[in-house]
């Protein structure tokens, strides 16, 4: 396929978040728009968008949850006709969700994601690791990002929903359409409806053979004020623990991975200092934050001396603010045991990560796995890593040698 | 050296557990608890400095 897309003039008032340059390295893009006179960037690209790259900035639009709404999260514009139909109103709590339903939205997913209650994943989670390991360790090389990152999230995910494992290639190919490659808008229909068809089907088969321990028929009994939560909110909360919990978690530890390939020195210092992982996984979270997402403004608004109109959409740009000097000394240097670090990788205020608890765990257990059974292990070819960009950041393809 | 956590702004990033396990600690939601009703001694104060300066919401509160 030809790229037919316009050359970037001015990153500044023309940046184009899905151009593969900018996929490959956005962190020189971030700096050059921070360092510039003007830290919050315009384009009109994909019906146009705001993008700040400041810590203090994108900290504070995130509280401000009234002007900056999180009617669409996605970094470009909602399908048409998206709402419409007899599942239009399915959406994606608590993400998709504002105050005063955004609280109990959350509220109900909340105890699930508690660090006490993720612990009972983390030997499951290993097992699995071993598993991948054993599948490429006597080859001598592996694609740590396709053939290692890619199935630990997924299958995790699926095992707290309680859905068959056997479907991992789909709810893979259905999570890349959602949230990966958002620019084909056909391709993000397709996703959807397959995700609701999905767990509709889940919903019904529950109906007729009720089950315990699973986060669907746990759903699907809770009460809110009296009443049992309405069928759209429960498809909308799979919906998000498939879409936000999968791709997400797969491209931080495809990051990590790529980056350990390259610092034999941080694995040494991982290998005789094991008490530096907690500090170790918050750093490299930090410096490789995968996620973008969006806001919508309610209202006119004057922010930094932009001019926001309502309807605008905001990227609120995580990675941008975690490598802010004026918030992270060094910020492009990964310090293992950095002693400050507000890093906002789950964002920040009401909507911040609810499963961070676990996203961390699978970047924990996946590393120290692979770490424990191939101690040392280099990139094949730099140049040869293939990344997906835009909403979330990490590498697709990243072969190593051992 | 006491700690407290405004509960208002806690969003339950779990970075001061993460960084003070000895002080902090999860409730059932995840949001912050203290552990440590009272002064905190003298070998953790570092740590909850630490836990402070790693919380992205600015939640918790040093008192001397
Ligand atoms: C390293 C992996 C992950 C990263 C970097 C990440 C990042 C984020 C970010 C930045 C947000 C804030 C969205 C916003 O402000 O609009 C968010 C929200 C959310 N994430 Fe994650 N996430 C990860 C993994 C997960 C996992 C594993 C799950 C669950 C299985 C999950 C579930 C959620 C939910 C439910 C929300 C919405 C919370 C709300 O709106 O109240 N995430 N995530
Ligand atoms: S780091 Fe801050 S926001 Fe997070 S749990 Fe601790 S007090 Fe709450």
């Amino acid at each position: 396929m030809t790229d037919t897309r316009k050359p970037v003039e001015d990153i500044l008032t023309d940046y184009d978040i899905f151009d593969p340059e900018f996929i490959k390295d956005p962190y020189s893009a971030f700096s050059e728009i921070r360092e510039s006179g003007c830290p919050i960037a315009h384009t009109e690209r994909y019906e146009g968008s705001w993008l700040p790259t400041r810590y203090d900035d994108v900290v504070a639009i995130a509280q401000e949850y009234e002007t900056f709404t999180s009617q669409s999260i996605l970094v470009l514009p909602p399908i048409p006709g998206q709402n419409e139909g007899q599942y239009g109103g399915v959406k994606a709590p608590p993400i998709s969700s504002d105050p005063p339903e955004h609280h109990w939205h959350r509220r109900l997913i909340l105890p699930v994601f508690a660090p006490q209650a993720v612990a009972k994943y983390e030997q499951g989670t290993k097992d699995l690791c071993n598993s991948l390991i054993d599948e490429f360790i006597d080859k001598g090389t592996a694609d740590v990002a396709g053939d290692y990152a890619q199935h630990i999230p997924v299958r995790v995910i699926a095992t707290l929903l309680g859905v068959p494992l056997e479907m991992e290639s789909d709810f893979t190919a259905w999570v890349r359409a959602a949230l990966e490659n958002i620019t084909d808008v056909e391709g993000r229909k397709w996703a959807r409806q397959n995700i609701i068809q999905f767990f509709l089907a889940q919903v019904e088969d529950r109906k007729n053979n009720p089950r315990e321990n699973d986060f669907i028929s746990e759903l699907m009994n809770t009460e809110v004020e009296g009443k049992k939560v309405p069928l759209d909110y429960v498809l909308g909360v799979c919906n998000l623990m498939l879409v936000a919990g999968v791709d997400t978690t797969w491209s931080a530890i495809g990051s990590c991975m790529w980056h350990m390939a390259q610092h034999p020195e941080h694995r040494k210092a991982l290998r005789d200092n094991p008490e530096l992982w907690p500090t170790a996984i918050e750093e490299l979270l930090r410096v490789y934050a995968p996620v973008t997402m969006a806001r919508v403004l309610s209202k006119d608004a004057e922010f930094q001396g932009c001019p926001m109109k309502a309807g605008d959409r905001v990227l609120m740009a995580f990675p941008a603010a975690n490598r802010d000097p004026r918030q992270f000394e060094n910020p492009d240097e990964v310090i293992l045991d950095r002693e400050h670090n507000r890093h906002v990788a789950f964002g920040s205020g009401i909507h911040r990560c609810a499963g961070s608890n676990l996203a961390r765990l699978e970047v924990r257990v996946a590393l120290q796995t692979f770490l424990e059974r191939i101690p040392e292990f280099e990139l094949v070819n730099p140049d040869d890593v293939t990344w997906a960009g835009g909403q979330v950041h990490g590498p697709r393809r990243c072969m190593v040698k051992f | 050296m006491r700690v407290s956590v405004d509960s208002g702004s806690c969003h339950g990033h779990q970075m001061c557990a993460i960084a003070a396990p000895e002080v902090f600690g999860s409730d059932e939601l995840g949001n912050a608890t203290v552990l440590i009703a009272g002064d905190i001694p003298v070998e953790l104060q570092a740590k909850a400095r630490r836990a402070e300066a790693n919380c992205p919401e600015r939640a918790i509160i040093i008192t001397e």
